[in-house]
């Protein structure tokens, strides 16, 4: 068991553009259900449009990195009007499963080969951070940074400063909403919706508005994710979309901080399982082969958000009265 | 305040004849032909209907006469199928309710609906209108809605003085009793300022000693100035304050009137009222003579 | 006269921590008909709940004829002799009048022919319509059903949550009117009422609940002359 490289890699999971990405997205969850009480389950299809929306404006139309990431936030502003125009006057359940729906109709979308001079279908898109100038508007100069289990690379921390700057932002957008009135009228029609109306509040413009400014978020989970990695349609699949839940629920889904917290947790914690658990595998203490072991670790995350949703639904910090799902 | 002095009745609201459809000096609602039916069943079958203006109007009739359907058709929570109504002249049709909230007319229902998961006073705050803050764009920017805020937070405090609930403006208001509860939703509608304030059975569920210091909050909207209408089943609060009862039964109009005249109306007496009224059911039953009940007197 | 119901400093509560009923006492002799009145939050539909064992009882003795029933679980209560009306849905929509009916003899079906002729003795008008669907019945007629089904198990005690509750006037008179039948052919019957009037009007025996004990108790007609009692749950507006 070498318990040096599970320490150390299980530490570099705290700080990763990935971590980052699902925080953002993560915050877009919490502004959707958190605060405003709507189920999507549809979370991973914004990601996959700030990603594709991103990629796409580099490569086809040749924006600047700034444009396509504009493009990306655009186009997760629009898909938000599109999915909220038809379903926000639906009840709960009937969103949740429309959402589903929708993220996986926008991955298909990405997959057919019908697009793929655009979209590169299955194989995704890559080299559009070279293309659109992400690469090149990077300040460090090249070499190592950091110390220990942190040492990155000089375009990793970029990525990584850049995408650390996005989540302040949007950290700090989100708190300011939450504590204005506007906020509070969020927090109404999570209540009660009638109760809102009856005091003369437009409830779906409300509504349609959260459901932006959490798509924007996630957006730029997806923009920040193809910074680092690829833009590929098997990211954008449903699992992720539970992910991102259980970083949510696991945080605290109506809090400010909780989201980002829960997302580091979730994936220290995938880290942690990605590199013990095949150690267990080939130690023999686990009785399965070590690959089997690896994929385990969706087992357990699976597990986990179970347990989390019936014993603790408010998360680490959140308020148990702000959140049960038994109502 | 003394709970058993009667309170002055407004007088000379109608014209002509007391009858269904009379017309109003000073109407504040007028609804004209307004019909809504359920699949095959007609809920609301209304010819016409004047509510007058800064009295308080009880809306009575047996369940399934149409008097929640008609509240909500007239708060925009519904649609009729056909017909015409008008708030202070302006037509309401196809506006929705929201709207309908904004125009002045404001409405509590039947299984209040506290907010729990706020504060007291949160809940108070929501109630106010033209909010600069509420608009998303402004919400970024404390400096342009702090000082309406705080204005509004005064407003609430004193309207939570009036009701007793302002040593709880800090908790939230799902550790409110049922009775507070009720009291919270009525000065949450007072932050509205509205000019027409609709009740949905305020009594339903609150005890009678609770009943009369409601009433009295009831009786001060008329004070300053505001109009009332509320469907009720308890005929003492209809008896004590009402100055007009308007009584429905299946979808319609039967009867119009100040209480003392349409409650004698043998009609209504055996369709809604009973003829028990005013006795004591222990003697109905047998369960006591009328030599105790002699005895008891 | 046997104890029929017997309640002993009980206390109980929905969230942990918070009691709702605090040492609260009641108890019914064969035949009676108990009326229990009180302000809101005062744990009256709470008592009711924790006899029929819907409530977890934190403390305190409640026995059924002698046996201690605590702990029990309502359907063990029902085929004890126990029905309960709750106040809110307390029918099947989907399900007819007929339907519903077979519902409260579903742990005794072959008793289902006498016992619908003994309900529809009380409750002619049901008889008339026993195809109709539950749901498409006003609230009254909905009233009239909940108890007919709570009767076709021959409960010797009969507890009512509310039953006038959202009944127009002459509904709710027909309601008690009703409960005062069912106790004469025997029945004891527990009620908590908000109408508190009329509720001890027709009671032999009567608690007021507030802050989860018994405060007052006494005969029907002690309470409903009893100025303190009058003053503070019953309100002088009917007077």
């Amino acid at each position: 068991m070498d318990w040096g490289t599970i320490i150390n890699n299980t530490l570099a999971g705290l700080l990763t553009p990935t971590t980052i990405a699902f925080a953002l997205a993560a915050l877009g969850l919490a502004m959707h259900f958190g605060f405003a009480g709507l189920l999507n389950f549809g979370i991973a299809g914004f990601m996959a449009i700030g990603a594709y929306g991103y990629a796409i404006s580099v490569l086809t139309f040749g924006f600047p990195w700034w444009g396509g990431m504009i493009v990306g936030i655009i186009g997760s502003i629009l898909f938000a009007i599109l999915l909220g125009i038809p379903t926000l006057r639906l009840r709960g359940d009937y969103l949740a499963i429309v959402t589903i729906a929708a993220a996986e109709i926008v991955r298909l979308l990405f997959l057919t080969t019908a697009f793929t001079d655009v979209t590169g279908s299955a194989d995704g898109l890559f080299g559009y951070n070279n293309a659109g100038g992400f690469t090149n508007a990077n300040p460090f100069p090249p070499g190592s940074y950091g110390w220990g289990p942190w040492t990155y690379n000089s375009e990793t921390l970029w990525v990584l400063t850049f995408g650390l700057g996005v989540l302040a932002v949007c950290v700090w957008f989100l708190w300011a909403l939450m504590r204005s009135p506007w906020g509070r009228v969020i927090k109404g029609i999570r209540e009660d919706e009638e109760a809102i109306r009856a005091l003369g509040k437009n409830v779906f413009a409300y509504k349609l508005q959260a459901l932006i400014i959490g798509g924007i978020f996630g957006g730029m989970g997806g923009i920040i994710f193809a910074a680092f990695a690829n833009v590929s349609p098997g990211v954008y699949v449903t699992s992720i979309t539970f992910f991102i839940w259980t970083s949510l629920l696991l945080g605290g889904a109506a809090t400010i901080w909780g989201p980002v917290i829960g997302a580091v947790i979730f994936w220290t914690l995938q880290a942690f399982l990605s590199n013990i658990l095949p150690e267990l595998a080939l130690a023999g203490i686990l009785p399965v082969s070590g690959t089997q072991a690896a994929t385990l670790r969706f087992v357990l995350v699976g597990i986990g958000l179970m347990l989390l949703v019936i014993y603790r639904p408010q998360g680490i910090f959140g308020d148990k009265r702000e959140l049960t799902f038994v109502k | 305040m003394s709970n058993n002095d009667s309170p002055i009745k407004s007088t000379g609201l109608h014209i002509g004849e007391a009858a269904p459809g009379c017309k109003k000096t000073d109407p504040m609602l007028v609804i004209d032909h307004v019909k809504k039916s359920f699949g095959g069943l007609t809920a609301v079958d209304v010819e016409h209907l004047e509510i007058p203006k800064n009295a308080i109007t009880a809306l009575i009739g047996p369940n399934g006469a149409g008097k929640t359907t008609l509240f909500n058709l007239l708060t925009g929570f519904d649609t009729p199928d056909t017909g015409a109504w008008e708030f202070l002249g302006t037509s309401l049709s196809g506006v929705p309710s929201y709207k309908v909230a904004q125009m002045g007319q404001v409405r509590t229902f039947q299984l209040t609906k506290a907010l729990s998961l706020l504060t007291v006073l949160d809940n108070m705050k929501l109630g106010s209108k033209n909010q600069v803050g509420e608009s998303i764009f402004r919400a970024l920017f404390p400096g342009s809605w702090r000082k309406q805020d705080a204005e509004i937070e005064l407003k609430a405090i004193e309207l939570l003085k009036r009701f007793n609930l302002d040593a709880k403006q800090a908790d939230f208001a799902a550790s409110l009793s049922g009775g507070q509860r009720k009291l919270l939703e009525m000065a949450r509608a007072l932050m509205t300022d509205p000019v027409l304030v609709m009740l949905d059975e305020p009594m339903a569920g609150v005890n009678p000693a609770l009943t009369q210091s409601l009433l009295g909050h009831v009786l001060n909207l008329k004070k300053e100035g505001m109009t009332v209408l509320f469907v009720e089943h308890d005929m003492h609060m209809v008896r004590h304050i009402a100055d007009w009862v308007v009584v429905m039964a299946e979808g319609k109009v039967v009867a119009e009137g100040p209480p003392e005249t349409v409650m004698n109306e043998q009609a209504v007496i055996d369709a809604y009222l009973g003829a028990h009224q005013d006795t004591d059911l222990g003697v109905v039953t047998g369960r006591i003579s009328i030599i105790d009940q002699e005895k008891d007197k | 006269m046997t104890r029929v119901v017997d309640v002993k400093n009980l206390t109980a509560g929905y969230l942990p921590g918070v009691n709702i009923l605090n040492e609260a006492n009641l108890y019914a002799d064969k035949g009676e008909l108990i009326g229990i009145i009180g302000p809101n939050g005062a744990g009256k539909s709470t008592l009711l709940k924790s006899i029929f064992g819907l409530v977890k009882v934190r403390e305190g003795s409640i026995t059924l004829n002698g046996e201690d029933i605590v702990g029990q679980k309502p359907n063990q209560l029902v085929s004890k002799g126990v029905g309960y009306i709750p106040q809110n849905n307390n029918v099947f929509p989907s399900l007819t009048i007929e339907e519903n009916l077979q519902m409260g003899v579903f742990q005794e079906p072959k008793n289902y022919e006498k016992r619908l002729e003994f309900v529809v003795s009380i409750f002619d008008e049901l008889g008339k319509r026993l195809k109709q669907r539950a749901g498409s019945l006003s609230g009254g007629e909905r009233q009239m059903v909940a108890m007919g089904r709570a009767l076709m198990m021959e409960p010797s005690v009969l507890l009512l949550d509310e039953p006038s509750a959202g009944l127009s006037p002459v509904r709710q008179d027909e309601a008690f009117l009703r409960v005062s039948e069912i106790n004469k052919a025997g029945v004891t019957c527990i009620m908590v009422e908000q109408n508190a009037r009329r509720c001890l009007q027709i009671a032999d025996r009567g608690y007021v609940l507030d802050q989860g004990t018994d405060a007052v108790t006494g005969t029907g007609r002690e309470l409903l002359n009893d100025p303190q009692v009058v003053g503070l749950y019953l309100g002088t507006l009917g007077t």
